[in-house]
């Protein structure tokens, strides 16, 4: 099934192969293709329809390097916004240093909450926490027993109440159990229940309201349809959660409901659960899903290249300029309208060489760039080759013309002026040696 | 079989009826008002029957059915379009549901019914459903525990077979599997028991090993009875979007399946994944789960399915 989407997919590249610049016409197939891509790996049909129009208008246009074919540029293009739209910063879980940390395991019936709680309870033994888990699945038939099984198998202590109804004063006493037991870190295992069960759902949301959780996280197989988008929705508008486990990875399912349920509730992924032995727990890598969902092996490569030549050419062109101190407003719009073209959304400076790595991690908030963008199109032309002469009154009404702030003008200006600075110093050291120095983070 | 047979179909309306007026609200939308069928209606049909998980290739298919129809068709109107999706869709499933083996469950002693299917799609809670139907129906009937792998899993299927008021045989945590599967069918011939349901271990369709040990299964069931298993039932949950097609690919090539049982139709997933399954491997739909309680088992009925969709 992964072979036969790599070749659709290649099939498609090769249409577009040799051609200069992305057009309507030439990245249609590849998109239709892409949109098929999605569907098939459970992207929920409106999200995926939103992200490839994303795609195709950051797409359009963009001139294609002699040695990175369209298909690679578009496929380089899904690849960064869908890693981007399911990354995220975030992901640790919050754990206090002292006092009780109360973690949640909520979602639907057969997810894999239950096996993920004994997971988590290893995975934070083995992090020196003390652990209890709470059996709050007073429903399925024998899913307290289950719950003690795996407590048993890890050394991790199980709070039962035996026969108690209220499910939410199991979690409360659990955690003055914990208190009293010099146990710091609690995680409840919650019944699983369907997001339009009135009554369940009233449950979790009182769980919430009374235990006050530090975490709650909502876990997700993941082999789910387009539904997902309806119960990750109603859950968080129930119960807000902090986080999202995907379980069930190490199946063959592509994973398509995260982007989906990432795109209506903005929660990061914390966990992936790979399957039914104790141990088989991993922090979320938005790289290694993204090439999941776009089908995996080839694909992931030729990214790769592209990011590579992408990275070199640019930044040839943009360490010239900088080489002979030309660098103006004019530039820095171009720049802009370059990335936004190219669809990474990283900071103008990763094209720098050497720089890239370090920021790697920093991502600039698309709207700052629209931003950005007006506030450049208000100045004059003058203005924009000459920054020196924007004084107050300039700025003043370049605020006024682009529909910003007179701060936002003063902070772009401080910006610009700094990246003179180190254009200037960029042609006295070594770019590794700047770097080397600057506090990017 | 027959059984089942008392059952109305008042739960899955109300599972579905939600599904149902936010699918009909949206076709009606999508075509009232307009005179002809243009490209966009098409689009939004395509996109309702998307978001049911029926799947591009299906969706597709079906669009061009409804494309060439309409281009006969004097009218356009929202009846006709309805009437066209529909009868292509119940087509599918009743292609599907011929394929249903009527053995009546009196010529086979003991009748052997094997559950299979994905960690947590619902098997065991269909073997209740089932133990609890068949009993009802006053056959003798035995349950084999064959989830030697999963915490409790035997501890659940004992108060399920306590609810259904039925025998049980089970073994301990990490027994080979095929041992309770034998004890139990030999328990079943010499007691004289009329159907053995046999639950197993939740199993992901990729791991080679575990379905080595289902073809096992069959291979000791084989052995006490040539004739048997007289249903294999993949349990395949209804949120699951298209890895249900490779699940169902993957079982048939370690087992038998006969028949499809569909759980949790009581939330908002559609299910429409088993369109393009039936299409591919002409496996019947035998039940349907739309709840948590002993009596939320029905049979499936592809007119009902496809109507509860649209009416
Ligand atoms: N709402 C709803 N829940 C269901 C239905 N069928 C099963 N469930 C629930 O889904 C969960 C998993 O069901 P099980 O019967 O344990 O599933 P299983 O396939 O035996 O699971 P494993 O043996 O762990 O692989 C339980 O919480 C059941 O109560 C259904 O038709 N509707
Ligand atoms: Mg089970």
């Amino acid at each position: 099934m992964l072979d036969e989407l790599t070749e659709k997919f290649e099939r498609v590249l090769k249409k577009v192969t040799g051609q200069g610049r992305l057009t309507e016409a030439n990245i249609s197939d590849t998109l239709r293709e892409i949109r098929r891509v999605l569907l098939d790996a459970d992207v929920n049909y409106k999200v995926a329809k939103q992200f490839i129009e994303d795609v195709k208008i950051k797409a359009l246009g963009t001139e294609v390097l002699t040695s990175v074919t369209p298909g690679q540029l578009i496929t380089k293009i899904i690849y960064d916004e869908l890693t981007n739209l399911m990354g995220s910063k975030n992901t640790e879980l919050l754990l206090n240093p002292s006092g009780v940390t109360v973690i949640m395991v909520i979602g639907l019936q057969g997810s894999g909450k239950t096996t993920f709680c004994g997971k988590l309870a290893k995975y934070l033994t083995d992090k020196k926490r003390k652990v209890l888990l709470t059996a709050a699945d007073i429903y399925r038939p024998a899913a307290i027993e289950q719950l003690k099984l795996l407590g048993r198998q890890i050394n991790v202590p199980v709070f039962e109440l035996t026969g108690e109804k209220n499910a939410v004063k199991i979690a409360a006493d659990s955690i003055s159990f914990a208190k009293e037991n010099g146990l710091n870190t609690v995680i409840i295992d919650t019944a699983g229940r369907l997001h339009i069960d009135e009554f369940m759902m009233n449950e979790v949301a009182s769980i919430k309201e009374n235990v006050k959780p530090d975490e709650t996280l909502f876990v997700v197989d993941s082999m789910t349809g387009q539904d997902a988008v309806n119960s990750a929705r109603a859950f968080h508008e129930k119960v807000e959660f902090d986080g999202i486990v995907l379980t069930k990875l190490d199946g063959d399912a592509r994973g398509g409901c995260a982007l989906s349920i990432r795109a209506v509730v903005e929660r990061p992924i914390k966990f992936i659960s790979l399957g039914e032995k104790l141990d088989s727990i991993e922090v979320f890598h938005p790289e290694r899903l993204a090439s999941r969902i776009l089908g995996k092996g080839d694909i992931v490569s030729f990214v790769e290249k592209a990011q590579r030549e992408l990275d070199e050419k640019e930044a040839a062109i943009l360490e010239k300029k900088f080489r002979t101190n030309q660098f103006d407003f004019d530039d820095f719009l171009k720049q802009i309208k370059m990335i936004k073209k190219m669809g990474s959304l990283k900071s103008l400076l990763a094209m720098i060489p050497g720089a890239n790595a370090a920021l790697k991690n920093v991502n600039v908030d698309d709207k700052q760039v629209s931003k950005v963008e007006a506030i450049i199109q208000s100045m004059t032309k003058e203005e924009r080759s000459k920054p020196k002469i924007l004084n107050g009154s300039r700025r003043s009404r370049i605020a006024r013309g682009s529909g910003t702030t007179i701060q936002d003008v003063n902070r772009l200006i401080k910006q610009f002026n700094e990246m003179q600075k180190m254009v200037k110093m960029l042609n006295t050291k070594s770019a590794k040696n700047l770097f080397g120095n600057m506090p990017i983070r | 079989m027959s059984i089942l047979k008392s059952i109305s179909f008042t739960k899955i309306k109300d599972g579905l009826s939600k599904t149902r007026e936010k699918l009909i609200g949206k076709i009606n939308e999508a075509i009232t008002g307009k005179a002809k069928i243009d490209l966009e209606t098409l689009n939004e049909i395509e996109e309702i029957l998307l978001s049911s998980d029926i799947g591009l290739d299906t969706v597709e298919i079906i669009i061009d059915k409804v494309k060439t129809s309409l281009k006969n068709e004097n009218s356009r109107s929202e009846e006709t379009v309805k009437k066209v999706i529909k009868s292509e869709l119940s087509k599918i499933l009743e292609a599907a549901n011929t394929k249903i083996d009527q053995m009546s469950l009196s010529k086979f002693k003991p009748y052997v019914i094997l559950i299979i299917g994905v960690n947590g799609a619902g098997k065991t809670t269909s073997i209740g459903k089932l133990a609890y139907n068949f009993r009802s129906e006053g056959y003798k009937v035995i349950i084999g525990s064959a989830d030697t792998f999963r915490a409790a899993a035997n501890d659940q299927l004992e108060i399920w077979a306590r609810k259904a008021g039925v025998e049980i045989i089970q073994g301990k945590t990490g027994a080979d599997p095929s041992s309770i599967v034998y004890n139990a069918i030999k328990t079943a011939i010499d007691q004289n028991y009329d159907i053995v349901l046999l639950d197993t271990a939740g199993r992901l369709h990729t791991k080679i090993n575990l379905m080595q040990e289902l073809k096992k299964m069959h291979t000791t069931i084989n052995k006490l009875l040539p004739y048997a298993p007289n249903d294999v039932f993949i349990v395949l949950d209804a949120t699951t979007g298209q890895n249900a097609i490779y699940q169902v690919n993957e079982f048939k090539k370690y087992s038998t399946p006969t028949g499809l049982i569909i759980n949790k139709l009581d939330g908002t997933a559609k299910g429409g994944v088993i369109f393009q399954i039936c299409r591919e491997n002409k496996i019947p739909i035998r039940y349907i789960g739309v709840g948590e309680e002993i009596d939320d088992l029905q049979v499936f009925n592809p007119n009902e399915f496809v109507n509860a969709l649209f009416e």
